[in-house]
């Protein structure tokens, strides 16, 4: 036995580890006996056989009793007990005298053996706990009879099969799962959109059950499936719609749109399950091109101040035409009243001002300006501009016009 | 009788025995599986096998009942179970790379024929998985790329299921589904590409959003200048030789005296200007 295991083992470990578990596992059989006992050949080596997979916990011991012996083994002892399937015939033997002693007095030796008794407590038990079944509101419990769909118990207590015969298996279905894509959170998922772009799209689907004989019976990997059937919807959803669509106002549009697609496929295949609704928690432009998608809100602000700016200019603008046009007619109805004096009396005034806070006032016959000496001149710095202005304000006086006949 | 019920012992090894014998002779069959029954390694019957339109509860699931010791069950699951494929990298008619994730479903519909050439569900899985993947890569290579994005994908779909379908029906096996899981763009230099161009068309964007602000934002202004224009011309035209006049003296005064650069101008008069008239003494006075 110990020679199998070894063998069996040394497939997969190294040579280090084969040689440790085997000679601990030697050692175990030799003093311990183990799990599988003082067993004959034919228990050994099917526990061998099983033992050699993994722990491999007792099953030989059903084939333990009679054959030779374990070689590695020790002469069989009396064993308590307890543990390990059918034992040993002379444990089971000294057990019960011992039991009988401490019981005599109680139970009449009239042939009906205590531990009928204790079987039949046993049965009761067990009947009621596997026939009685107490359904939660929220639960809804489908039973079988020898593996065959019977019916679905609704809240509240309910009778079945005891266990081989019947059993029941409950299913919550108010509870409303979610089921995240992406799983990791972190991690970006990217989906094509219809004019080829990429977003980022997280979203999470609930759900609940619809039918609990269905969701059992129907599918494998129900919870997977929903998982595939929602990342296959929502990419053929999002594969119809334009990036600007998908992550600005469609999402709605969407989150409806793989709901009903998902509920479609999902009663195809018949998974009793019911789309509670799909939650659109995230849908973004991908980290690497969302700068480009904050310079385009940036556009869009730096647009709107250009137009602020605007009509601030043109508030402006229009409030000044208006003033001075205002300003313009009160002066005019004045001037109505009496041109002539009102005329000259602008002409002084404004000549006044003016004259009385140029620099200088200088009063030439005619053809000497190419002469005349202005030495302030050459101390102006900007000296040649202003210069030209004021010899050309110097000709064209207003009233010498109106003399011209206007 | 009563020798037996006194020695416990023997009873319990009859009770084993017993056990052993029921268990070995009926069998529970579960909705969720189909059963093989196989005599020495011969398949005699099929137990609870996959109909269409059946219902839970009818006549295939429940006990059954095969010859103890000769008689074996092989189980097989009558649940739709699922192929996924591994990411495959797909090229369409353009040369477009995409890596397509996508899975199938299927049914076992025939035990006796996937117990023959599969022997368990995880073989049957194995198989067609390959073929999933060749049946994926010869539909999608015909079509463009826009084409997989598009509704025209049930199409696709369609037909990637019928090649799927023909080699499943060799295992018992029936697709129900097959479905592309994702279709994304190859990390590297197709992602970046497709970056590359959201980012241009995203700056082009920002560029005419930038260039329409500014239109607008001259219109406006250009409507103001307007607006002004007429509001002044509705008020100078009252007059225009007034108005000539009215609006020289104000030229004159913001042009010869601002603030700040006081004293910087020099006028020269000539004594025949119209404000020395009186200057000179009683000169020409004016017309009026």
């Amino acid at each position: 036995m110990a020679l199998f295991f070894r063998r069996s083992r040394s497939y997969k470990g190294s040579m280090f580890s084969k040689f440790r578990w085997g000679r601990r596992f030697g050692a175990l059989f030799n003093e311990n006996r183990g799990p599988w006992g003082g067993g004959g050949s034919s228990g050994g080596s099917s526990g061998g056989g099983s033992g050699g997979g993994g722990d491999g916990g007792g099953s030989g011991g059903e084939g333990g009793g009679g054959g030779p012996r374990n070689p590695w083994g020790q002469p069989p002892r009396p064993r308590k007990p307890g543990r390990g399937g059918g034992g040993n015939v002379s444990s089971i033997d000294e057990f019960l005298k011992k039991s009988r002693d401490r019981f005599g007095g109680r139970f009449p030796q009239d042939g009906r053996p205590y531990w009928l008794y204790g079987l039949i407590a046993f049965l009761l038990l067990w009947v009621l706990f596997t026939s009685v079944h107490r359904i939660g509101p929220q639960e809804r419990g489908v039973v079988t009879v020898f593996g065959r769909y019977s019916s679905t118990m609704g809240p509240g207590i309910g009778f079945s099969w005891p266990s081989p015969i019947g059993g029941v298996q409950k299913i919550d279905v108010e509870n409303i799962r979610e089921t995240k894509v992406p799983t990791g959170g972190d991690t970006e998922n990217l989906i094509l959109t219809g004019d080829q772009n990429v977003i980022d799209l997280a979203y999470s689907v609930r759900w609940n059950i619809s039918d609990p004989a269905l969701f059992i019976f129907q599918m494998a990997e129900t919870e997977d499936t929903i998982r595939e059937v929602a990342e296959s919807a929502m990419r053929s959803v999002v594969a119809r719609m334009t990036l600007d669509e998908a992550i600005g106002a469609g999402r709605s549009d969407i989150e409806a749109r793989v709901e009903q697609a998902m509920q479609q496929l999902l009663n195809d295949y018949r998974a009793g399950v019911a789309i509670q609704g799909i939650a659109v928690s995230q849908s973004a432009p991908p980290e690497a091109v969302n700068q480009a998608f904050l310079e385009v809100s940036a556009a869009q602000q730096q647009a709107q101040s250009y137009i602020n700016d605007a009509r601030a200019y043109a508030l402006q603008l229009t409030a000044r035409a208006q003033g001075e046009s205002a300003a313009f007619e009160k002066v005019y109805a004045e001037y109505r009243a009496a041109p002539e004096v009102t005329r000259r009396r602008m002409y002084y005034e404004t000549m006044e001002r003016i004259l009385s806070r140029v620099d200088s006032t200088i009063i030439e016959a005619p053809g000497v300006t190419p002469y005349l000496a202005l030495p302030e001149l050459q101390r102006r710095q900007q000296q040649g501009q202003q210069g030209q202005q004021g010899q050309q304000a110097q000709p064209a006086a207003p009233p010498q016009q109106q003399q011209g006949g206007r | 009788m009563g020798r037996v019920a006194r020695n416990p012992i023997a009873l319990a090894v009859f009770a084993i025995l017993l056990l052993i014998l029921v268990g070995s002779t009926f069998a529970i069959v579960p909705e969720t599986k189909q059963a093989v029954i196989v005599r020495f390694g011969e398949p005699q019957r099929i137990l609870n096998r996959y109909l269409p339109n059946d219902r839970f509860g009818g006549e295939g699931a429940g006990l059954a009942v095969r010859l103890p010791f000769l008689e074996q069950i092989v189980w097989i699951d009558r649940r739709i179970l699922s192929v996924d494929l591994e990411r495959q990298q797909v090229l369409s008619t353009e040369q477009y790379r995409l890596q397509v994730d996508a899975f199938a479903r299927y049914r076992i519909v025939d035990p006796l024929r996937m117990y023959i050439s599969a022997r368990s569900e995880e073989r049957v899985s194995d198989q067609l998985r390959p073929i999933l993947g060749s049946a994926l890569r010869n539909e999608l290579g015909r079509r463009p790329f826009a084409a997989l994005l598009s509704p025209e994908r049930g199409q696709m779909m369609e037909n990637i299921e019928n090649a799927l379908n023909r080699v499943a029906r060799q295992y018992g096996a029936e697709i129900v589904d097959v479905r592309i899981k994702r279709a994304d763009l190859p990390e590297g230099t197709p992602l970046d590409s497709a970056y590359q161009r959201m980012r241009t068309a995203r700056q082009q964007e920002a560029r005419s959003i930038q260039a329409q602000g500014l239109k607008q934002a001259q219109i406006i202004r250009a409507e103001a200048d307007a607006e002004a224009a007429a509001t002044y011309a509705r008020a100078f035209n009252q007059d225009p030789e007034f108005y000539d006049f009215y609006r020289a003296m104000q030229s004159y005064e913001a042009s010869f005296i601002s603030e700040g650069r006081q004293g910087r101008s020099n006028i020269l008069l000539s004594p025949q200007n119209e404000y020395l008239r009186q200057f000179r003494g009683r000169g020409p006075g004016p017309g009026r």
